[in-house]
């Protein structure tokens, strides 16, 4: 990719990235109405689906299942893969997984690739680490093209370019195509799309995709997309290279039955995407003659270990959680900091990376659930981020440095006020004469606190408190009690 | 560094990579393990149509047309007819096909192509493609091409512009399950699942028809 990649490591914690997005207006236009127009679409195709319920209950449980068995699958895999004449590769993180990548595009002859749109790519920069072996990566997906062309990162995880507007798209290509008559239509941009590609569909060589589904059972691997950019990257090279995590394994292909339902339904709302493709090994006369898998672990392992976080492996990547998310919507996807953004983001990048790169992220949630609802295999990811925050903290409050967070030590102080029912009442008290200073009452004579010292400022910087109540509900009963009433 | 050197950095890594599966899930899996557990997920959703055979051709023809492709019902004596009808419809004139496609469906005095494995520039240069078909979903409006006589490989629906494919209408099944179920035997083979013509939603979500496949799309349905 050619900006500044998004990678949690160097990223500005999601507070202050969201903090800048949020003065971004056009950008929340965008990715406002986006995200209406795809959650609409979504909501009518499921709805149309009696038996959805079902369908997601047996999506989850596939996956369940193969996470279970994951080894066997894996060597399944493997074993039917290379049996159709594919080579499969292992690594066991991304530095392993870009240096195989490479190695392989040197070995296939070509100082250039088409890349099929794979998050797979993204997550471990393979682009920046072509760029530095001298191969250059044409991105072939519209919306990858625009990011590329614009210098941009994605901010979704199926609709990469969801944050621009047509007629900044149009200033995009009219630049970096040279086309100054460009019309702002999205079907002219989609022609000037077209017309950029196609040569390159017709020349370069060698071709890198990531992959939806791994089929134990046969071998095969299967690419959902739209546009039949993926169909030219998988058909016409010579050398084509798929990039997956372990995850991606499915048993059997009986099994696409449930998740070709599942995925297109909610990830574009459509009944089914434009193009699946499924293919084995090499044919002879059909598609690439040259074919390598390369299988990724890049800590989804670690994911694995995870008890309480493990069903985050089940994901399909379908980025109906983002759509329907109350923060994603505000912030869009790049202030997330990671290639994963929105509520799967943040459960995924904490769990992808050592949780101190990614640990505001668990927190970038008001755990509405609505994420829950929409997601097709049924990855309770409030809970997820509840179980993650707690790690937080634990990581936090560990050892010697613990005794001097702020946070933590507060905490405490909270545990042992609400203990006992008169340090309780105390507190209360105290509070009672503590905010006095910064009350203001307003026209009904209500009081309002519109600053709070220190750590407690958080709060205050966004909206006012209310002061505390003259009475308690405590008091207050006791003393109707005495009275007799 | 060499092959010899991915070679080496990919084996270690294999075995590295299931060592820690197994260690995180606390244990080795095996074909009766998988086996077992896989029986056990529990199927609740449509697996069989419910609807009688003529209102699944219905439902098939309505969600093409959804997809803005082109759809007409024919005996097999007129299939001929129709694509004749069709091809002339769309002003195109030089088309190529795959071996074992039937030549009761060509009508005369247009040009049709073997495919004999030409380049992909030479594919770009036919007016477009026609094919049969293995399969065809009604609930998601698709059409499931295999790698086989009548349908060819996968390049010659792809570059060419505009696709005329042949359905037959004892193909048509409505759920995706009862397609898979169908595939099952060849799904060795490379497969392509297409629903109308190529598409994309990347700008401001709006479904825009053509962009590297296919940009016109028709259907003979053959019944």
């Amino acid at each position: 990719m050619s900006g500044v990649a998004l990678d949690p490591k160097t990223a500005a914690a999601f507070p202050i990235a969201a903090r800048t997005a949020l003065g971004d207006t056009q950008m929340r236009k965008n990715v406002r109405h986006a995200t209406e127009v795809i959650q609409a679409k979504r909501a009518r195709v499921v709805a149309e689906m009696p038996d959805w319920q079902q369908l997601r209950e047996a999506g989850k449980q596939i996956r369940q299942h193969t996470m279970e068995h994951l080894d066997y699958y894996l060597q399944e895999f493997e074993a039917n893969c290379t049996r159709a004449g594919g080579v499969v590769h292992w690594a066991r993180d991304a530095e392993e997984a870009r240096r195989i990548v490479v190695e392989l595009v040197k070995a296939s002859g070509s100082d250039e690739v088409i890349k099929i749109k794979s998050m797979t790519t993204e997550e471990i920069q393979l682009n920046a680490a072509l760029e530095r072996a001298g191969v250059h990566a044409y991105e072939t997906d519209l919306a990858e093209l625009i990011i590329q062309l614009g210098e941009d990162q994605p901010s979704h995880i199926v609709v990469p370019a969801l944050h621009k507007n047509r007629q900044q798209i149009r200033e995009i290509f009219k630049r970096r195509m040279n086309l100054p008559e460009l019309g702002e239509t999205p079907q002219d941009l989609a022609d000037a799309a077209r017309m950029f590609l196609r040569e390159k569909f017709l020349r370069v060589k060698t071709g890198v995709s990531g992959a939806n589904f791994l089929i134990a059972e046969t071998g095969g691997v299967c690419i959902v997309e739209s546009e039949g950019n993926g169909r030219m990257c998988l058909t016409l090279p010579e050398t084509l290279i798929t990039i997956a995590g372990i995850d991606k394994v499915v048993p059997r292909f009986e099994d696409l039955e449930v998740l070709l339902q599942l995925l297109p339904r909610s990830a574009t709302g459509e009944r089914m995407n434009p193009y699946n493709s499924i293919w084995t090994g090499v044919r002879e006369g059909d598609g690439p003659q040259t074919f390598h898998v390369v299988l990724m672990d890049n800590a989804r392992t670690e994911i694995l270990a995870d008890k309480d976080g493990r069903n985050t492996l089940n994901c399909i990547r379908c980025g109906a959680c983002l759509n329907v998310c109350p923060v994603y919507r505000q912030t869009g996807g790049q202030a997330y900091g990671s290639v994963y953004a929105g509520p799967i983001g943040a459960i995924l990048t904490p769990q992808l990376q050592e949780m101190h790169h990614a640990e505001s992220l668990p927190f970038a949630s008001s755990l509405c659930g609505a994420c829950y609802e929409v997601c097709p295999v049924k990855i309770n990811i409030p809970e997820v981020l509840i179980h993650l925050r707690g790690k937080v903290v634990q990581q936090k409050t560990a050892g010697v440095s613990g005794l001097f967070d702020v946070e933590a030590v507060a905490m405490k102080a909270m545990g042992m006020i609400f203990k006992s029912e008169r340090r309780f009442r105390a507190a209360q008290r105290l509070g009672r004469m503590s905010e006095t200073p910064l009350v203001r009452k307003d026209g009904q004579g209500v009081g309002w606190i519109s600053w709070l010292p220190g750590m407690l400022g958080g709060w205050t910087q966004v909206r006012d408190l209310q002061e505390m109540p003259k009475e308690t509900f405590r008091d207050w009963w006791e003393k109707r009690g005495k009275h007799g009433k | 560094m060499g092959s010899e050197a991915i070679t080496a950095i990919s084996a270690s890594a294999r075995a590295e990579v299931l060592r820690r599966i197994r260690l995180a899930k606390g244990g080795t899996s095996d074909a009766n393990a998988a086996r077992t557990g896989w029986s056990n997920v529990v199927r609740q959703y449509r697996r069989e149509t419910a609807q009688a055979a003529s209102a699944t051709l219905e439902m098939f023809e309505d969600r093409l047309r959804d997809y803005d492709a082109h759809v007409e019902r024919v005996v097999p004596a007129e299939v001929a007819g129709a694509v004749a009808k069709m091809i002339a419809g769309r002003g195109k004139r030089r088309m190529v096909i795959p071996s074992g496609l039937p030549a009761e469906w060509l009508p005369p005095g247009l040009e049709f192509v073997v495919d004999d494995g030409m380049s992909a520039v030479e594919l770009d240069a036919f007016d477009g493609v026609m094919t049969g078909s293995t399969v065809a979903i009604a609930e998601t409006g698709t059409v499931v091409l295999q790698n086989a006589a009548g349908q060819g490989r996968r390049a010659i629906t792809l570059v060419p512009d505009y696709h005329l494919c042949v359905v037959n209408a004892a193909d048509v099944v409505e759920t995706v399950p009862e397609a898979m179920e169908r595939l099952r035997a060849t799904s060795g083979l490379a497969t392509t699942f297409f629903s109308g013509p190529s598409a994309t939603a990347d700008i401001e979500m709006t479904r825009i028809k053509g962009v590297h496949g296919p940009r016109h799309l028709d259907v003979v349905l053959m019944t």
